[in-house]
C-alpha cells in the first residue's frame, strides 16, 4: 500500500457533493447537510455570496480544495468562478484578517486545522506491512475500514475548511475584503510559502508575549458589566470546553476500539464456524455474521458522536479562542486609551508635547470604541450561534443514537430468534 | 450408531483357549446388546458413546466389594452380565437415569439431564488470619437429591488448595484412563497476595469474585462428569466437614477395585488390537487435529474477548469522566436552555457509562471466563491423548521384550540348560502377561477417551449455546437501556431555544 495508490482511489472517488457511494463514512455529504455544510455553524446563506467546496484532492503530503463560488456582487469578474487552494493558503487569509487592524473589533473565524492523515497513513502502513501474517479475509477487512477511516479524515477536513469559509462570506465586514476575493478569485498560485523557520519563531515568542500580555489586560476591571461578565465567561466556559473536547476524543476512542475487537471477535468465530464438527458450527456462523453487523453499526455510533459531539467541541473550542482574542484586542485597546489619557493628563501637566499626546488619545479612543461597539455585536452573535449548533448537534446526535441503537436491538433480537429456535 | 450392531469381523489371532471360548459368548452376547459399542471401524465421530447400563449393577457392585482376582468369578462376571462392553462408571447408585446414554435415546438424555439433581455453589468469601499466612475460605454448599450423598443438602468450608488437592487426586486417578480430568482454576501469586496484605480495593475484591466464580464452574464441570461424581474423593470434598487429608483404606480398595474392573471388563476385545487400533487411528488423529485447530481458534477468540472487555472498561472511565466534563461545562454555559440541555446530557453519560460497565462484566464472566476454561479443558484433553500414546508405547516395549525374551527362550532350547530354560518361560509367560496388559489398557484408554470426547463435546455444544445466548440477551438488555436514555434526552435537546 503506497500512498499514490490510496490517492488515486480517493481522487477516482473525487469527493464532492453528489457522492453518495460511501455508506461506510458519515452521511457527511448526504442531502440534510445542504446549504452551508458547516454543521457547526448556523449560517444564513446569501444569494449575494456563496461559497463552498465543491471538490477536493489529496496528494503526496498536500490536499487540494476547489473553492467555489457563486456571486452576484459586482466586483467579480464572473457570477460562478472555481479556484485551486491549499492549506496554507487559507492560513494566509485567517493570518491577513488577524493582522489587520481595521477587523480587530470581530471575532475572526478560527483557522481550519491542518489536514493530519498521519496517523492514518502510519496504520495503513502498517497494515502493508503486517499483510503476510493475517488471512486474506482479516486483511481485506482491515484495508477496507483502514480506507474508509482515511476518507472520513478527509470528509471532516474538507468540511472544517468549508466552514471558515462560509464565516467569513456571511460576516457583513469580512466579506468584503480584498484578500478574501482575491483568495476566491485569483485563479493563481497565491505564492503564499509556509512561514519558514524564523518567522515561525517570531510567531513564537509573539505569542509568549501576548499571553504574558492577556494576563495583564484581563486583570484590568472593566467598566462595562457587559465586558466584565462575558470575560469571566468565556475564560471560564473557554477551559471547560477544552476539557469536554478532549474527554469526548478518548471516549470516542474507545468505543472505536471496542468496535474493533467485535470485528476480530466476528472472524475467529468464522473460522471456529467453518471447522467445528458439531453443531456448534451453524451457530458460530450465525454469530459471526452478527457481530460483523453490530460492529458496523458500534463504528458508525462512534463516527457520529465524533461528528456531532466531539467536533462541535473542537469547533466551539476554537472559536472560543477567537471571541478570547477579540476580549484579549478590546482590553489592549482600553489599556492603551487609559495610558494615553494619563499621558495626556501628564502633558497637560507639564505642558509639553500636548497636541501629541491629544492626538493619540483621540486615536486610542476611536479605537477602543469603535472595537468595543463591535465586539458587543460580535458576542451576541457568538452566543446565538453557539446554542443554535449545539442544539443542531445534540438533537442530531441523540436522534443518531437512537436509530443506530435501534438497528442494533433489531439485528440481536433477529438473531436470538433463529439461534433459539435452533436448539 | 445404531447399524454397527455387530462387532467387525476378527483376522485370527493367536490367542490362549480361554479367551477364544470368552470371545465366541461375548459375540453372542453382543448380539442381544442394548446398543452397540462405539468401536467399529466405521465410527466416525464425536457421538456419546453410549454408557449402557449394567444389567446387573447391583451384581457387579457386590463382586466388587469382594476380593477380587484374576480367575473365574471374575470371567464368569463377564459372561454372565451379558455384553455391556462398556462397563464403564460402575454405578453404584442403582438409579441409573443419570447413566441411560445410548445414541437412541437422545430425547432421554436431555430428561435425564434435568433429573441429574445436584446443585453446587461456592459462596461467602471470608479471610481467615492474617499477613502472609491468610488465606480465604470459601463456603461450599451441595444441594441434591441423588441417594449416593448422605444428606440433602450440604455445607461445608474449603480454602482453594483444597479444590487444588482434589484435583491433583482426581488427575492420578482418571487422567491415565483416558478420563478428562476439569482442570482446577489457576493460581495467582500476585492476586492472592494482593488479598492476603489486606488490599481493600476494587481489583482484589474483583480477583476474589473471579476466583469464587471459577471454582464454582470448576466442581459443577466436575459432577457433570459421572465418574468423577461417584468418585469418593470428590464426595468427600463435598460432604466432609473435615478438610480430606487422605483417603481412607476402605476407599482405596474400593477404588483401586473399579479401576481393576475396568482393566479387565473388556478382555475379550484385547485381540481385536490390530483392527481395533488400524481403525482407531484415523479416528484419534482427526480427533486430535480438531482439537488442535479448536485450541488455536478459542486462544485467538479469548484473547479478542479479553481486549474487549478491556476496551469496554476503558470506554467506561471515559464515558464517566466525559459525563463530569460535560457538566461543568453546562454549568459555565450561560444560556439556560442550553445549560440545562447539557447537564441532562451528563446524566445521560453517566448513566451510559453504568452501562457500559455492566456490559463489560457481562463479557467477562460470561464469554472470556468460559473460553478460558474451555482452553484449559482442551489441554486438559490433549493430556489425555498424549496418554494414550503412551501407553501404546508401553505396549510396543512389551511386546519389544517378550520377542526378546522368546528369542532367548530358543536360543536356551539348544543349550540344555534346564533350569535356565525355565525361567526362561517364567519370563515368556510373565511378558506375555504384560503384554497382553499393555493391549488391555490401551483399548480401554482408546475406549475411554472416545466416549469422554463424546461427552465433551456434547458438553461444549450445551456450554456453548447456552452462553452465547445469555450473553446476547445482555447485549438486547444493553441496547434497550441505551434507547431508554436517549429517547429521555430528545425532548430536552429540542427544547434549547
Amino acid at each position: 500500500i503506497n500512498h499514490e495508490h490510496l490517492s488515486s482511489v480517493l481522487t477516482s472517488l473525487c469527493v464532492s457533493p453528489q457522492q453518495e457511494g460511501l455508506d461506510d463514512g458519515p452521511d457527511f455529504l448526504s442531502e440534510e447537510d445542504r446549504g452551508p455544510r458547516a454543521v457547526n455553524v448556523d449560517l444564513q446563506t446569501d444569494a449575494t455570496l456563496q461559497v463552498d467546496i465543491s471538490d477536493a484532492l489529496s496528494e503526496r503530503d498536500k490536499v487540494k480544495f476547489t473553492v467555489h463560488t457563486k456571486s452576484t456582487l459586482p466586483n467579480f469578474k464572473q457570477n460562478e468562478f472555481s479556484v485551486v487552494r491549499q492549506h496554507e493558503e487559507f492560513i494566509w487569509l485567517h493570518d491577513s484578517f488577524v493582522e489587520s487592524e481595521e477587523y480587530a473589533g470581530y471575532i475572526i473565524p478560527p483557522a481550519p486545522p491542518r489536514p493530519d492523515f498521519d496517523a492514518s497513513r502510519e496504520k495503513l502502513q502498517k497494515l502493508g506491512e503486517g499483510e503476510g501474517s493475517m488471512t486474506k479475509e482479516e486483511f481485506t477487512k482491515m484495508k477496507q475500514e483502514l480506507e474508509a477511516e482515511y476518507l472520513a479524515i478527509f470528509k471532516k477536513t474538507v468540511a472544517m475548511h468549508e466552514v471558515f469559509l462560509c464565516r467569513v462570506a456571511a460576516h457583513p465586514v469580512l466579506r468584503k475584503d480584498l484578500n478574501f476575493h482575491v483568495f476566491l478569485e485569483y485563479n493563481q498560485d497565491l505564492s503564499v510559502r509556509g512561514k519558514n523557520k524564523k518567522e515561525k519563531l517570531e510567531d513564537f515568542f509573539k505569542n509568549v508575549v501576548k499571553s504574558a500580555d492577556g494576563v495583564l489586560v484581563a486583570g484590568v476591571k472593566d467598566v462595562d458589566d457587559f465586558f466584565e461578565h462575558e470575560k469571566t465567561f468565556l475564560l471560564e466556559y473557554h477551559n471547560r470546553v477544552k476539557d469536554s473536547s478532549a474527554k469526548s476524543d478518548r471516549m470516542i476512542r474507545s468505543h472505536k476500539s471496542a468496535a474493533d475487537d467485535i470485528n476480530r471477535i466476528a472472524s475467529t468465530l468464522y473460522t471456529l464456524g467453518t471447522q467445528d464438527s458439531t453443531d456448534l458450527c451453524k451457530f458460530f456462523l450465525k454469530v459471526s455474521e452478527l457481530f460483523e453487523k453490530t460492529r458496523k453499526i458500534e463504528a458508525r455510533v462512534a463516527a457520529d458522536e465524533d461528528l456531532k459531539l466531539a467536533d462541535l467541541l473542537k469547533y466551539y473550542l476554537r472559536e472560543s479562542q477567537a471571541a478570547k482574542d477579540l476580549l484579549y484586542r478590546r482590553g489592549r485597546a482600553l489599556v492603551d486609551y487609559e495610558n494615553a489619557n494619563k499621558a495626556l493628563d501628564k502633558a497637560r501637566a507639564k505642558n509639553k508635547d500636548v497636541l501629541q499626546a491629544e492626538t493619540t488619545q483621540q486615536v486610542c479612543c476611536q479605537k477602543f470604541e469603535k472595537i468595543s461597539e463591535s465586539a458587543k455585536q460580535e458576542l451576541i452573535d457568538f452566543k446565538t450561534r453557539r446554542v443554535a449548533a449545539f442544539r443542531k448537534n445534540l438533537v442530531e446526535l441523540a436522534e443518531l443514537e437512537l436509530k443506530h441503537a435501534k438497528g442494533n436491538l433489531q439485528l440481536l433480537q433477529s438473531c436470538l430468534g433463529v439461534l433459539k429456535g435452533d436448539t | 450408531m445404531a447399524e454397527d450392531r455387530e462387532p467387525p469381523p476378527l483376522p485370527g489371532v493367536p490367542e490362549p483357549q480361554d479367551a477364544e471360548d470368552l470371545f465366541v459368548s461375548a459375540m453372542e452376547d453382543a448380539e442381544r446388546s442394548l446398543s452397540p459399542e462405539d468401536i467399529s471401524s466405521s465410527s466416525n465421530g464425536p457421538k456419546a458413546e453410549p454408557m449402557l447400563l449394567d444389567h446387573d449393577p447391583d451384581d457387579l457392585f457386590a463382586e466388587a466389594t469382594e476380593e477380587v482376582s484374576l480367575d473365574s468369578p471374575e470371567r464368569q462376571m463377564i459372561l454372565s452380565d451379558g455384553p455391556s462392553p462398556a462397563i464403564t462408571p460402575v454405578t453404584i447408585n442403582p438409579r441409573a437415569d443419570v447413566f441411560d446414554r445410548s445414541p437412541d435415546q437422545d430425547e432421554d438424555d436431555e430428561e435425564n439431564r434435568d433429573t441429574f439433581d445436584i446443585q453446587i455453589s461456592v459462596s461467602d468469601p471470608e479471610k481467615v488470619g492474617d499477613g502472609m499466612n491468610a488465606y480465604m475460605v470459601y463456603k461450599v454448599t451441595t444441594k441434591t437429591s441423588l441417594s449416593i450423598f448422605i444428606r440433602d443438602e450440604v455445607c461445608v468450608k474449603r480454602r482453594f488448595s483444597d479444590f487444588l488437592g482434589l484435583h491433583s487426586k482426581l488427575a492420578s486417578k482418571y487422567i491415565h484412563m483416558g478420563y478428562i480430568v476439569p482442570p482446577a482454576p489457576e493460581k495467582s501469586i500476585v492476586g492472592m497476595t494482593k488479598v492476603k496484605v489486606g488490599k481493600e480495593d476494587l481489583s482484589s475484591v474483583e480477583f476474589v469474585e473471579k476466583r469464587r466464580s471459577a471454582l464454582e464452574r470448576y466442581l459443577l464441570r466436575t459432577v457433570k462428569q459421572p465418574a468423577l461424581l461417584k468418585d469418593p474423593d470428590v464426595l468427600q470434598f463435598l460432604e466432609s466437614s473435615e478438610v480430606p487429608s487422605h483417603v481412607s483404606y476402605g476407599d482405596v480398595i474400593l477404588s483401586n477395585t473399579y479401576c481393576f474392573i475396568l482393566k479387565h471388563a473388556r478382555c475379550y476385545y484385547h485381540h481385536l488390537d490390530e483392527v481395533f487400533v488400524c481403525s482407531c487411528i484415523k479416528w484419534f488423529e482427526e480427533k486430535q487435529q480438531q482439537f488442535e485447530n479448536l485450541d488455536v481458534q478459542l486462544r485467538k477468540l479469548h484473547a479478542s474477548v479479553e481486549s474487549l472487555v478491556f476496551h469496554r472498561k476503558e470506554l467506561s472511565v471515559n464515558t464517566a469522566s466525559f459525563a463530569k466534563s460535560a457538566a461543568m461545562l453546562g454549568n459555565s454555559e450561560d444560556h439556560t436552555a442550553l445549560s440545562r440541555a447539557l447537564s441532562q446530557l451528563a446524566e445521560v453519560e453517566e448513566k451510559i457509562d453504568q452501562l457500559h460497565q455492566d456490559q463489560a462484566c457481562a463479557d467477562f464472566y460470561l464469554i472470556s471466563e468460559l473460553l478460558g476454561d474451555y482452553v484449559r479443558l482442551i489441554t486438559a484433553v490433549k493430556g489425555v491423548f498424549d496418554q494414550r500414546m503412551k501407553t501404546w508405547a508401553k505396549c510396543q516395549d512389551a511386546q519389544v521384550m517378550l520377542q526378546r525374551k522368546r528369542e532367548a527362550e530358543a536360543k536356551l532350547q539348544h543349550a540344555n540348560k534346564p533350569d535356565k530354560l525355565q525361567q526362561a518361560k517364567d519370563e515368556i509367560r510373565e511378558w506375555e502377561g504384560k503384554v497382553q496388559q499393555g493391549e488391555r489398557d490401551f483399548e480401554q484408554i482408546s475406549k475411554n477417551i472416545r466416549r469422554e470426547v463424546g461427552r465433551f463435546e456434547k458438553d461444549r455444544v450445551k456450554d456453548f449455546r447456552v452462553v452465547i445466548i445469555k450473553y446476547l440477551e445482555s447485549l438486547v438488555h444493553t441496547q434497550q437501556q441505551l434507547i431508554k436514555y436517549w429517547e429521555a434526552f430528545l425532548p430536552e435537546a429540542k427544547a434549547i431555544a
